[in-house]
C-alpha cells in the first residue's frame, strides 16, 4: 500500500485533507441510501471507477487486496432474502422479494466504501493522512493509535506467514491448519506478536519517540484540490438527491 | 563513558542474571563482550539504556541510568538491535534515519541533510529511499546502523552485528565500526569479528566479568574460552 501511495498522478498530488474530507462524505453518502435504493447506489459507482482512472491504480489491484475482507462484507446482508420476503419487485414473471433486494444494496454499500477507503489509502501516504487527521483536531492518541496499528499490521501478516510456513513444511499433503492446532498456532502467535511488538516499541522509545509522531509537512491547499473537492461534493450530493439510473432509465423505457 | 558500580540485575527474585558488576568504559572505546548464551550480554546492554531496573550505579556521560534522564542518556546511546527488522518500523528507510533526530526536536529538513550525510559516510546513498521490506539483510543491517548514525550518539551498543550476515555483507559491517569515533559495545559470538574490531573484550560468565583486557589476550586464551564454554575464534585455531 505504501508504494501504490507513492506513486505519482493527479489524484496522489491532491491535499490529503482534500482526499479525506471527500472520502468520508462519499462512505456517509453511500451509508445514508435506503435499503431498497439498488439503482441510485448504481450511480455512487462513478466515484471510485473515475478515481481508479485518474490514479492509475488497477481496479483488479483494490480487488486482490480486499480479497480477505470482501466475502465478509458481501456476507453482511444473507440472511436478508429470509427475513423479507415480501415481493418488491418483478422482471418479468419472476417475482425478487424485498430481502433480496436489500441484500444486494448492503453488498454493494460495502463494496462501495471498502473500494473509497482503498482509493484513500492507495493515493495518500499514511503520514500525510494521519498529519491530515491531527488538523481536524482528532486527538492525537487515536491517530496515533491509528498509524502504530498500520505498521504492526505488517509485523502480524510476518508471524502469520512464518509460522504458516513452517507448520506446512510439517504437514505434507494438509490444506490448512488442522483444527486441533488452531488453539496453539493463536496462542503461539499472540506471544510472537507481542514480543515483536515489544522489541519495536522498544526500539522507539530508544529513538526519542514520546507517545507522537512528527509527521511529513502537509503541502499547501491548492486550487486542484478545491476543484476536487466542489466537483466531488456536486456529485455526490446530486447522486445521493436524484435516483440518476432510474432517470436516465425513464428516458428510454416508460 | 560507561561506569558501572557494583550494577546487579535480576528477572526473578534471588536468581541474579548479573551481579556486582564494576567497570569503566572510556570514551572512544571499542569494547567487546563474549560470553555463552544466556551469560547476560543482552541484558547488560538493556541495563545501559534503562530498559531494564538495575541496582547499584550505572552512569552514561556523567549521568545517572534512571527515570529522569531516561530521555538524554537514550539520546547519548544508540542501539542496533539483534534482529534489524524490528529496529526499522517507518515505511522507508530515509522515515527511520529522521525519525530519531525529529523525536528530539530537530527540524525535518535539517534531519534529512544529517541523513544524507550518514547515508554518504557510509556509501548508501542508493538506500535513502528504498522500502525497508524491500531491502536485503545486510543493507536492513547497515540501514540499521545508519538510523543509528543519524542521532549522532557518543556511545553506540551493537547486539550480534554480524549475525545472519553474508561474508561481503559481513566484511562491510566490520569495517563500519572500525570506523566509527564514538565508544563502542559490541556483544557477539563472532569472536572473529569481536578480533577485527574491538580493542578490549568482556568475557561474561554466571552474571560475573570473568575476564576484562586486551582483546588479542582474551581471545587467545584457549583454556579460559573453553572454560566458559566459548572456543578460539577461527583464525586463531588453524595456527
Amino acid at each position: 500500500m505504501e508504494e501504490l501511495a507513492a506513486q505519482d498522478s493527479p489524484v496522489h498530488r491532491l491535499h490529503p485533507l482534500a482526499k479525506l474530507l471527500v472520502a468520508v462524505g462519499y462512505i456517509l453518502a453511500v451509508m445514508s441510501f435506503p435499503k431498497y435504493a439498488l439503482t441510485g447506489l448504481f450511480a455512487m459507482l462513478l466515484y471510485p471507477l473515475a478515481l481508479f482512472q485518474l490514479s492509475g491504480i488497477r481496479v483488479s489491484t483494490c480487488f486482490y487486496k480486499l480479497r480477505v475482507i470482501l466475502p465478509l462484507v458481501c456476507a453482511v446482508g444473507v440472511a436478508n432474502p429470509f427475513l423479507d420476503r415480501a415481493v418488491a419487485l418483478r422482471v418479468g414473471t419472476v417475482a425478487v422479494p424485498g430481502g433480496v433486494i436489500s441484500m444486494l444494496t448492503l453488498m454493494l454499500k460495502g463494496v462501495l466504501a471498502l473500494m473509497a477507503s482503498f482509493l484513500l489509502v492507495a493515493t495518500t501516504r499514511m503520514d500525510s493522512l494521519c498529519a491530515s487527521l491531527r488538523r481536524l483536531r482528532v486527538p492525537g492518541v487515536l491517530v496515533t493509535l491509528l498509524l502504530l496499528t498500520y505498521r504492526y499490521v505488517g509485523v502480524l501478516v510476518d508471524e502469520v506467514s512464518a509460522m504458516s510456513q513452517a507448520y506446512a513444511l510439517r504437514a505434507p499433503g494438509q490444506r490448512g491448519l488442522h483444527i486441533s492446532a488452531w488453539g496453539s498456532f493463536l496462542g503461539q502467535l499472540l506471544l510472537r506478536s507481542m514480543d515483536r511488538a515489544q522489541e519495536l516499541y522498544s526500539a522507539m522509545l530508544l529513538r526519542g519517540f514520546h507517545d507522537h509522531f512528527h509527521y511529513v509537512a502537509i503541502p499547501p491547499f491548492r486550487r486542484d484540490s478545491a476543484v476536487y473537492m466542489a466537483t466531488s461534493a456536486a456529485f455526490i450530493a446530486l447522486a445521493r438527491g436524484v435516483d440518476l439510473p432510474r432517470l436516465l432509465g425513464g428516458l428510454f423505457v416508460r | 563513558m560507561i561506569v558501572f558500580e557494583d550494577v546487579g540485575f535480576s528477572y526473578e527474585r534471588g536468581v541474579p542474571v548479573l551481579e556486582g558488576l564494576s567497570l569503566s568504559i572510556h570514551a572512544g572505546e571499542c569494547v567487546g563482550l563474549i560470553g555463552a548464551n544466556g551469560a547476560g550480554k543482552s541484558t547488560l546492554m538493556q541495563l545501559v539504556l534503562g530498559l531494564l531496573p538495575h541496582n547499584g550505579s550505572l552512569r552514561v556521560d556523567g549521568l545517572e541510568v534512571e527515570k529522569k534522564n531516561l530521555a538524554e542518556v537514550r539520546r547519548r546511546v544508540g542501539y542496533v538491535l539483534q534482529d534489524s527488522d524490528n529496529q526499522m518500523f517507518m515505511p522507508t528507510v530515509l522515515e527511520d534515519m529522521v525519525f530519531g533526530p525529529c523525536n528530539y526536536g530537530m527540524p525535518r529538513a535539517e534531519a534529512e541533510a544529517r541523513a544524507d550525510e550518514v547515508l554518504a559516510e557510509l556509501g548508501l546513498e542508493a538506500l535513502r529511499n528504498r522500502y525497508n521490506h524491500k531491502i536485503s539483510g545486510g543493507e536492513k543491517r547497515m540501514a540499521a546502523i545508519a538510523t543509528i548514525l543519524a542521532m549522532r550518539p557518543s556511545v553506540i551498543l551493537m547486539d550480534e552485528p554480524s549475525a545472519t550476515l553474508d561474508p561481503v555483507n559481513r566484511r562491510t559491517v566490520i569495517r563500519a565500526i572500525g570506523r566509527m569515533e564514538q565508544t563502542r559495545l559490541i556483544a557477539s559470538h563472532d569472536l572473529d569479528m569481536i578480533l577485527d574490531t574491538c580493542s578490549r573484550v568482556l568475557l561474561l560468565s554466571g552474571g560475573h566479568v570473568v575476564a576484562d583486557g586486551p582483546a588479542e589476550a582474551i581471545l587467545r586464551d584457549r583454556a579460559l574460552l573453553e572454560a566458559h564454554r566459548m572456543e578460539l575464534p577461527l583464525c586463531l585455531q588453524r595456527l
